[in-house]
């Protein structure tokens, strides 16, 4: 037992990997999705005695090295409260959602490539757990191609349904390529300038560097310079920031539901996470924000983000791109926060971080139902099933006004901290713009709501409520969001622990 | 706090017994009596001052789900949940009557409603007053489309647009800047309770906020106010005429109206602060805003042959009546404030229970078929009458009192300020509008009475409305007469609120 918990950083990541590597050489049709589950039911209870452990440590980090060899010579992960949560919420969401894809992904996916789907989709969540958790620039660049490479196919997959799931998975793999390689070249640049590749130990090298330049002779100020810049737009890309979200909303509509659930949990998140462990504890908030006012940039494209996806959201008639484009939206209200880098703005970030995933991923489920019993997710598909889908369409429409943020759901307090944060750095206009954003929400929410309990049917199918294993994690995911929005103590415990460590580690 | 917990447990109640009607109407109104009972009990409590606190819970540290029970809150609780009874009541007559579908959606939404009145009219800070002045407008929706017709939903989209629009991007804006205000070690406003004098007082003395920045605040909270229906944000309130008659009694005179005046009061009195405001001549335009929506919506009242449109823009001038003394600013404008708001709701839940009557029995909706109808429909349109002189503000109808109270407030204020003008400017609008609802409604009452049946109407023969909806309108018209006599718990709160206040 000591022994698990001793290699826990190393076991949350090496399992599904392994795992996913037998799934694909098994040959048994139906043991694949066995095996998925119980691998994510694991990787849960990792991740939890994993935060247990961080938040009971007196200076909140577990460090871990690969093979005993120390950095920076060796791969080192390093777990702290923000990672810790984002590790939560990766494993939480891929737990439900493996539970959910049974019989969603069998009606979407041949029978023949299911353990192949089952093996790519604990790649994925491979890769996930291990950009979160790493502690090394180089080893998460590794691990953001693993995640991406199988997110692709992933996406493929969707073309039983939809021919276009190809052609969406191309236009992925061009820009999620470039995403990668862009970071790769910022890690090369950085690479150069200090000589090694573990976070903590560039973040010391540069300190040097950041001094000599005010003086009379400046090293590598323009190799940092350029480094940053390729790591900022390669992490803009794979989080899917406006005006770098072309990918994002074909992906996520003509992927199998469950790929699109897992997508929009914790793919963007994890993606969000990386830029904002890039921002404070690789560069140091003094150089990015103080010095290179990326923080202005990202105000910008975040405020652009509210504004124009939740636009372009109003306008779809395809209810998983309008969630596709709220998806951007909400990336926004995730990047605004971090920018603002004063503590109610991160916590704002790490809540909105959980709190969406709970919430878009509970209503991509509700979709997957509605594509399960009636095959399809355009507007006119959803006409009238409030009555046929109780349940389903009563979690969706709940996810709906998380999404506007109304009282009560988690989506107010996410709101809360990123407005209240606006309001402390006296950013007014930003805060005006969350909050008409609440109300563009509101209208591409409702035009669903109201398609669903008043409009007409004409053709008279009969539509049996979903599966209880579609059932049950549908309604978990979006019955959490309610209750982190009625008592949120413990989502702002654990955004304030991770805002407190990102905060104090400022240079 | 059980007045809050019933509501709920109604809800459950109706909603699972949906199969047997009789049931579930049975839930409704047991729910409606019951909840009244619990928010009579604390009524003792108030009038001795006694501190009645409870919170609910923390929703984020530092800002808790919270109620305390004070009179101005005990005014609009007792308001709603009393005349919830009547309402349940007309709602069982005329939905039976009209053969309305998705009753049990219906009937559920209600206790949800009544609940969130309730928790405005208790809440202890301004987080939770929001909370729950949301989720009214949403519990409210499904009422409000219930019809389910496109026109129907073209209303609730307006309905709901504008009441959650200005909700969120002011008074959602205005409660998060208060909050962060109250923020730090010398914060510029002492907390988000509801505080007697107002919060800002310290900190504006000790210069660590601007009077331009709380004149600004006050600004987005009443325009945040959507549902007090201040023009220019009162456009919902005739949308949503097109809902079932019960459900604009409902609106008009038991929840969301009132809940929109109450806040309103509710903010000025205790965030505000009346003292804060007069000192630094914050309230003045909303006077003149006040003034000008009680003039123009009486004026399109006026030219409303849809009797139920009619009633919406005469509550759209009501309501200003309240805004109105609420922003003059005098111990006695609030106190015929707090009053208004139990004189109007008396006054239009009968002229509303009245009009679906009439819809019910007779099936018509607009003012000039209504020629010779109270020979057919006496019951009913004496208490049209009733409701109608309330409206005017005759004697011995209950809506005199509140405008006795507003003028002594007005005369009370020129005694305290140099220039006369707002006071004049005031007595014109009263005296105005008076004349106007006078012109509006004795033409109804004259046709119902005075003139012959037409010759159509001679061929299709009808009686008064179903029992229930008799016994409901009756009731709430003998209120309005009675409560001219014997008003004694209501102005007894309302004295308590002008103690507070000066």
């Amino acid at each position: 037992m000591e022994l698990i918990r001793h290699n826990l950083p190393a076991l949350i990541v090496v399992t599904p990997l392994v795992m996913g590597l037998l799934t694909s050489i098994i040959g048994r049709r139906g043991l694949g999705w066995w095996m998925a589950m119980a691998t994510t039911a694991a990787g849960l209870a990792m991740s939890v005695q994993l935060l247990v452990d961080v938040l009971s440590q007196g200076d909140r980090t577990v460090e871990y090295l690969m093979g005993n060899w120390p950095v920076p010579f060796g791969i080192g992960y390093s777990v702290d409260p923000l990672n810790a949560t984002v590790l939560l919420i990766v494993s939480l969401l891929s737990a439900v959602i493996t539970l959910y894809a049974r019989k969603s992904v069998a009606s979407e996916v041949p029978a023949g490539k299911l353990n192949f789907f089952y093996a790519l989709w604990l790649f994925c969540i491979t890769g996930l757990l291990g950009i979160t958790i790493t502690g090394d620039a180089f080893n998460l660049y590794v691990l953001l191609e693993i995640s991406s490479l199988s997110t692709y196919t992933l996406v493929a997959l969707g073309k039983e349904r939809n021919r276009r799931a190809l052609t969406a998975a191309v236009n992925y793999v061009v820009l999620g390529s470039i995403g990668a390689c862009f970071y790769l070249v910022g890690v090369a640049y950085l690479y150069m300038a200090t000589g090694s590749l573990n976070i903590a130990d560039i973040a010391e090298r540069l300190q040097p560097i950041y001094a000599s330049w005010g003086t009379e002779a400046p090293i590598y100020q323009k190799t940092v310079i350029t480094g940053f810049a390729f790591m900022a737009v390669g992490l803009s890309l794979k989080l899917a920031l406006f005006p770098l979200h072309g990918w994002l909303p074909n992906a996520y509509t003509y992927a199998p539901s469950s790929v699109s659930a897992l997508l929009a949990s914790t793919a963007t998140k994890v993606g969000a996470y990386a830029f904002i462990r890039v921002v404070f504890t690789l560069m140091g908030v003094g150089f990015a924000f103080g010095r290179l006012h990326t923080d202005v940039a990202l105000m910008l494209c975040s405020g652009a983000a509210i504004l124009v996806g939740s636009w372009l959201a109003i306008r779809q008639n395809n209810v998983k791109k309008l969630l596709a484009y709220s998806s951007i939206a909400q990336i926004g209200y995730i990047a605004l926060g971090f920018a603002l880098a004063n503590k109610d703005g991160i916590t704002a970030s790490v809540i909105h971080l959980f709190n969406h995933a709970l919430t878009k991923g509970g209503m991509f489920l509700a979709l997957g139902v509605v594509m399960y019993r009636v095959g399809g997710t355009r507007l006119q598909d959803l006409r009238g099933l409030g009555r046929k889908l109780p349940l389903t369409m009563g979690a969706f429409t709940a996810g709906g006004l998380g999404l506007i943020g109304v009282p009560l759901t988690s989506g107010f307090i996410s709101k809360w901290y990123l407005v209240s944060a606006c309001l402390e750095q006296g950013r007014y206009e930003l805060a005006g713009i969350v909050l008409v954003g609440s109300v563009l929400a509101l209208v591409y929410v409702w035009r669903v709501v109201e398609t669903i309990y008043f409009g007409k049917r004409e053709d008279e199918v009969t539509v049996r409520e979903a599966p209880a294993s579609m059932l049950v994690p549908t309604l978990i995911l979006v019955g959490a969001s309610i209750y982190f929005g009625v008592d949120s103590s413990f989502t702002t415990h654990l955004a304030g622990e991770a805002a407190d460590f990102l905060l104090k580690v400022k240079p | 706090m059980l007045a809050l917990g019933v509501p709920v447990i109604g809800f459950v109640l109706v909603a699972m017994s949906g199969r047997v009607p009789n049931l579930r109407e049975t839930f409704t109104l047991l729910t409606a009596l019951v909840t009244f009972a619990c928010v009579a009990a604390l009524y003792p409590a108030v009038m001795r001052g006694e501190e009645v606190r409870f919170a609910l819970l923390e929703v984020m540290p530092g800002v808790p789900l919270s109620f305390r029970v004070e009179p101005l809150g005990m005014v609009y609780a007792l308001v709603a949940t009393l005349l919830w009874i009547p309402n349940s009541l007309y709602s069982i007559g005329y939905m039976r009557a009209n053969h309305e579908k998705n009753q049990t959606r219906f009937y559920a939404c209600y206790p949800l409603a009544i609940a969130s009145a309730v928790g405005i009219a208790f809440a202890d800070n301004i987080f939770t007053m929001f909370v729950f002045y949301e989720t009214l407008t949403l519990s409210t929706f499904p009422l409000v489309t219930h019809k389910g017709t496109t026109d129907a939903m073209r209303s609730g989209r307006v309905y709901l647009g504008i009441l959650l629009t200005t909700s969120v991007c002011f008074q959602l804006f205005a409660v998060l800047w208060i909050y962060v205000l109250s923020l730090g070690s010398s914060p510029a406003v002492e907390s988000i309770n509801f505080t007697v004098g107002g919060v800002f007082r310290d900190g504006l003395a000790g210069n660590r906020i601007d009077p331009g920045i709380v004149g600004l605040l006050f600004f987005l909270y009443i325009y945040g106010i959507g549902k007090a229906a201040l023009m220019p944000v009162h456009r919902w309130l005739p949308a949503a005429m097109v809902a079932p008659t019960p459900v604009s009694a409902f609106l008009h005179a038991v929840a969301v109206v009132k809940a929109g005046v109450f806040c309103v009061i509710k903010v000025t009195v205790y965030v505000f602060g009346v003292g804060t405001m007069q000192q630094y001549g914050l309230g003045n335009w909303l006077l003149y805003m006040a003034g000008a929506t009680i003039i123009v919506a009486s004026l399109i009242a006026a030219f409303q042959d849809n009797l139920k449109k009619r009633l919406a823009y005469s509550t759209i001038s009501q309501l200003s009546y309240v805004v109105m003394a609420t922003a003059l600013l005098t111990p006695l404008s609030i106190m015929a404030a707090t009053f208004h708001i139990v004189a109007h709701a008396f006054g239009k839940i009968t002229l509303f229970f009245a009009a679906g009557s009439v819809y019910t029995a007779a099936h018509k909706t607009q003012v000039s078929q209504l020629d010779g109808i109270g020979r057919r429909m006496p019951a009913t349109m004496i208490a049209f009458t009733i409701g109608a002189l309330s409206m005017i503000g005759v004697p011995p109808a209950v809506g005199f009192i509140s405008k006795w109270y507003l003028i002594r407030g007005v005369m009370e204020r020129g005694e305290i300020s140099g220039t006369h003008l707002d006071e004049i400017f005031v007595l014109v609008v009263i005296a105005a509008s008076t004349l106007l609802n006078a012109s509006y409604f004795l033409p109804i009452i004259y046709r119902a009475f005075f003139k012959p049946l037409s010759d159509e109407d001679q061929k299709h023969p009808h009686g008064e409305a179903p029992m229930p909806i008799v016994y409901a309108l009756c009731f709430t018209a003998a209120l309005t007469l009675l409560f001219f006599f014997w008003n004694k718990p209501a102005t007894d709160l309302a004295e308590m609120v002008r103690r507070a206040v000066s």
